[in-house]
C-alpha cells in the first residue's frame, strides 16, 4: 500500500498510503492522518502530493451516469478521464468545451486546478462550464454544488486544488462540434510584440490560438516563435483519424536529455521550420490539441532529478515588458524547455476563488531541475511576476513562496474557511506556513 | 455477430465491469447479477451511456445456493437468450484464516468453487436446451498448482478449471462452447495490498483477453499469455522439489 507516487514533474518526492475508491456511494475510508484526492497526477508539483499522508486514488471513480444526446448534458464520476468523454462525445457530434493540454487528466482533476485551453479567450476555463458537481466531505456528509446551490462551495471547489472535499461526480455541458477536425493555421513570427499582434488579430476569427515561444533568442529575435491558431471544422475528405500514440520514453535517462546545446539547436531548427506565411492544414484533434500525449512518459526525458515548471499570467497593462523581461531572464539562464509556450487570456472571468487564468498573457514552460541554481532562476522569475501584479499557476508550481501565493491569490484567506479538516497537501502546507 | 446477449455473474468485479465495457461499446444487451444493487445500478447506468442496447439487472448472492436458478431463468426471461455468459465473481480468502477457522474456510470454498460450479452447471443446460451460445468462466492460475500462500483459493480454482474441462469435453459438438479464463496477478481491488510488479496486469488487458476468446470460443486462455509459460514450468516441478520452494 506504500507507493512512492511522484507527480508529473517528478519533483517532489514524496511517500504516502494509497487507498483506491471505486464506489460513489461509499463513504470515504477511515484515515489515519491528512488526506488528499488524488486523479491521474498529471499537475507538477506538490499540489497532487501529501508526503506523510493518504492519497484517495480517485480513477476508479470513472462511470458514466447520463449523457442527454439533444442537449450535450454529461454527467460523470470524479475519476473519469477527458480522453475517455472525448473518445465518446466527439463521434456523436460533441466536444468538451475547455481542455487542458493532455486528455490524461481526471474530470476532478480539471475542476480542482480549473485547467484552461487554447480557446481560453472564446470559453474561459473549465470551470465555466461546469454545471454541477457533488462534494463528499470527511465528516460524511455530501452536498451538491452548483452556482446557485451551495455557491460558496461551488467557487472554493473551482481551482480549489482538491481541499474542499472529493468530487463525486460532475455534470458538465459539452458543445457541438461538427467532428473531430480543426482547420488550423500556422505562421512564424519574429518578435515578442508581434506576437500580442497575431493574438489580437487571430482572437476574432480563430477561437483557439497559442504560440510557442524560442526560449533561447536574445536581443532583437527575442520572443519570436511560431503561432498556431484554429477552428473546430468537418472533416476533409477521406480522412483518417490519426493512430493513438506508441511512442514511450522506455526509461529514465541518468542526465536530463534537455540541456544548453539540445535546447538552442532544437529552438532554432524548430523555429526556422516553420512557415514564414501562413500554411493552413486540416488536423485532427488529438495531435493538435494534445501534441505530448503522443509520446508516453515524456516527463522522463528531464532524467531522474525531474523538471519544475513555471507558468505565470500578467495582466494586460504590464503583459508586454513583463513578458520581455521574463524571456530575457529565461535566455539569460540558457536553461528552459523545448515547449515554450506563450498564449493570450480572455475576459470571461473564472469562476473559482483560487482560479489561475484572469485577463492577460501566460507563459509556461519547463526547467530541468539543476537544484539551487534552478530555484534561484524561479525566484527571480517570481518577483518580475509579482511586480508586474500577476500570478503563478499552482498546478504547476512546486517552489513558490507562501508569501507569493498569497499575493498572487487574494482570495485565499476565503477559500481557508472551506478546506476539509482531514485534507492537506504538500503544497498547501507549503504556501500556508 | 452483433447485438448479442449477454450474462454476467459477478458483475461488479473490476474485470467484469471492464469486459462489460467492451461488450457496451458493440451495442450488446446485457444482464447483470451481482450482490451490491446500488453500485450494479451505477455500472448498468454507466453502459447505458456507453452504447448498450438495453442493461438490465438482478440481485444475487452467489452463496444463496437457493437463489441460484430463479436469478438465473429471470435472466434469461429477460434476455429471450444468451449467446454469453460471464461468471465472474470471486473473493481472495486470507489463507492463514482459513488454516485457523474451519468455517471462514469452508465459506471462501463455496464462493470461489461450489458456488462457480453450481452457477456454471445451471447455465450450461440453459445453453443446450437453446442450442447455442458459450460460458466463459474466470478461474485462476492458483488452479494449476497448490501453493503454500493461499492453497484454499487455488484448490477452489482447480476444481473449477477440471469442472470446466470435463463440460467442455461432454458438450463437445453441441454448439455449445466452454472457455476457461486463467488470469495471472491482476490489479485489482481484490488485489489491492499486493505490491505491484512487472508481472501484474490491468484489468482492462485481462477483460480485452476474455472478450476475445470469447468471441473465437477458445478452450483454456491464460491471460495475459505468458502465464501459459510459467505454470507450464510450474507444473513440471517434482513434489519433493517443490515442497521445500516458497510461493
Amino acid at each position: 500500500m506504500n507507493d512512492a507516487l511522484q507527480s508529473w514533474g517528478r519533483y517532489p518526492r514524496a511517500r504516502q498510503r494509497v487507498i483506491r475508491l471505486r464506489d460513489r456511494f461509499a463513504p470515504l475510508p477511515a484515515l489515519e492522518s491528512h488526506a488528499l484526492p488524488r486523479g491521474s497526477g498529471r499537475s507538477y508539483g506538490d499540489v497532487c502530493l501529501d508526503d506523510g499522508g493518504t492519497l484517495l486514488d480517485a480513477r476508479g471513480l470513472d462511470r458514466f451516469i447520463a449523457f442527454d444526446p439533444a442537449t450535450g448534458v454529461l454527467r460523470c464520476e470524479g475519476g473519469m478521464l477527458l480522453g475517455t468523454i472525448l473518445d465518446f462525445c466527439v463521434p456523436r457530434g460533441w466536444f468538451l468545451p475547455v481542455v487542458p493540454g493532455t486528455r490524461f487528466v481526471t474530470v476532478g482533476g480539471a475542476i480542482a486546478n480549473d485547467v484552461h485551453g487554447k480557446n481560453h479567450h472564446a470559453s474561459g476555463s473549465f470551470g465555466c462550464h461546469v454545471r454541477a458537481f457533488e462534494l463528499l466531505r470527511s465528516d460524511g456528509h455530501r452536498f451538491t454544488c452548483t452556482d446557485a446551490d451551495n455557491a460558496d462551495w461551488f467557487a472554493a471547489t473551482l481551482g480549489g486544488l482538491g481541499l474542499t472535499g472529493l468530487i463525486i461526480w460532475a455534470e458538465l455541458q459539452l458543445r457541438r462540434v461538427p467532428g473531430a477536425w480543426f482547420d488550423t493555421e500556422t505562421l512564424r513570427f519574429d518578435r515578442l510584440a508581434d506576437f500580442f499582434e497575431l493574438s489580437a488579430q487571430s482572437a476574432r476569427d480563430h477561437e483557439y490560438t497559442v504560440a510557442w515561444v524560442d526560449c533561447t533568442a536574445r536581443g532583437a529575435a527575442l520572443g519570436r516563435g511560431v503561432f498556431s491558431r484554429g477552428n473546430h471544422a468537418a472533416p476533409p475528405a477521406g480522412a483518417d483519424a490519426p493512430r493513438p500514440a506508441r511512442l514511450r520514453m522506455p526509461f529514465t535517462p541518468p542526465f536530463s536529455l534537455v540541456n544548453g546545446a539540445s535546447l538552442r539547436a532544437f529552438n532554432t531548427f524548430h523555429f526556422h521550420r516553420a512557415p514564414k506565411l501562413v500554411r493552413r492544414a486540416s488536423r485532427h484533434y488529438l495531435p493538435w490539441l494534445f501534441p505530448l500525449d503522443h509520446i508516453r512518459e515524456w516527463n522522463r526525458m528531464y532524467g531522474p532529478r525531474g523538471f519544475l515548471q513555471y507558468q505565470c499570467v500578467l495582466p494586460p497593462a504590464t503583459a508586454q515588458d513583463g513578458v520581455r523581461e521574463l524571456l530575457e531572464r529565461i535566455a539569460a539562464s540558457g536553461t528552459g524547455s523545448f515547449l515554450a509556450v506563450l498564449k493570450q487570456f480572455g475576459g470571461m472571468p473564472s469562476r473559482g476563488l483560487l482560479s489561475f487564468p484572469r485577463p492577460g498573457t501566460t507563459l509556461a514552460l519547463d526547467f530541468a531541475n539543476q537544484g539551487q541554481r534552478t530555484f534561484e532562476l524561479l525566484d527571480r522569475l517570481d518577483d518580475v511576476v509579482a511586480g508586474a501584479s500577476g500570478a503563478v499557476y499552482p498546478a504547476k508550481d512546486a517552489r513558490m513562496s507562501g508569501e507569493r501565493f498569497r499575493q498572487y491569490f487574494p482570495g485565499w484567506r476565503q477559500f481557508e474557511a472551506f478546506i476539509d479538516p482531514a485534507f492537506s497537501s504538500g503544497f498547501w502546507r507549503r504556501v500556508s506556513l | 455477430m452483433s447485438e448479442q446477449h449477454i450474462l454476467v455473474v459477478g458483475a461488479t468485479s473490476a474485470i467484469a465491469e471492464a469486459a462489460l465495457r467492451l461488450w457496451a461499446a458493440r451495442g450488446c444487451t446485457l444482464y447483470l447479477l451481482a450482490r451490491d444493487e446500488a453500485r450494479v445500478d451505477a455500472i448498468a447506468a454507466d453502459l447505458r451511456v456507453r452504447g448498450a442496447s438495453a442493461v438490465h439487472s438482478g440481485p444475487l448472492d452467489v452463496t444463496d445456493f437457493a437463489a441460484h436458478e430463479h436469478a438465473i431463468g429471470l435472466a434469461w426471461t429477460t434476455l429471450g437468450r444468451v449467446d454469453a455468459a460471464l461468471v465472474a465473481h470471486g473473493t481472495l480468502p486470507d489463507q492463514a484464516r482459513c488454516e485457523a477457522d474451519g468455517n471462514y474456510a469452508l465459506h471462501e470454498f463455496a464462493v470461489n468453487g461450489t458456488a462457480t460450479i453450481a452457477l456454471a452447471g445451471l447455465i450450461v443446460r440453459k445453453l443446450e436446451e437453446q442450442g447455442h451460445g458459450t460460458l466463459a468462466v474466470i478461474s485462476s492460475v492458483a488452479g494449476d498448482r497448490g501453493r503454500a500462500s493461499n492453497y484454499l483459493y487455488g484448490s477452489a480454482k482447480a476444481a473449477v478449471s477440471t469442472y470446466l474441462s470435463g463440460l467442455r469435453q461432454r458438450l463437445h459438438g453441441r454448439g455449445v462452447g466452454v472457455v476457461t479464463i486463467k488470469p495471472g496477478f491482476v490489479d485489482t481491488p481484490m488485489t489491492a495490498a499486493f505490491t505491484k510488479g512487472p508481472l501484474w496486469a490491468s484489468p482492462e488487458h485481462v477483460a480485452r483477453g476474455i472478450v476475445r476468446a470469447i468471441d473465437r470460443r477458445r478452450a483454456v486462455v491464460y491471460l495475459p499469455w505468458f502465464w501459459r509459460g510459467i505454470m507450464a514450468v510450474i507444473r513440471c516441478v517434482p513434489e519433493s522439489v517443490f515442497q521445500r520452494i516458497k510461493l
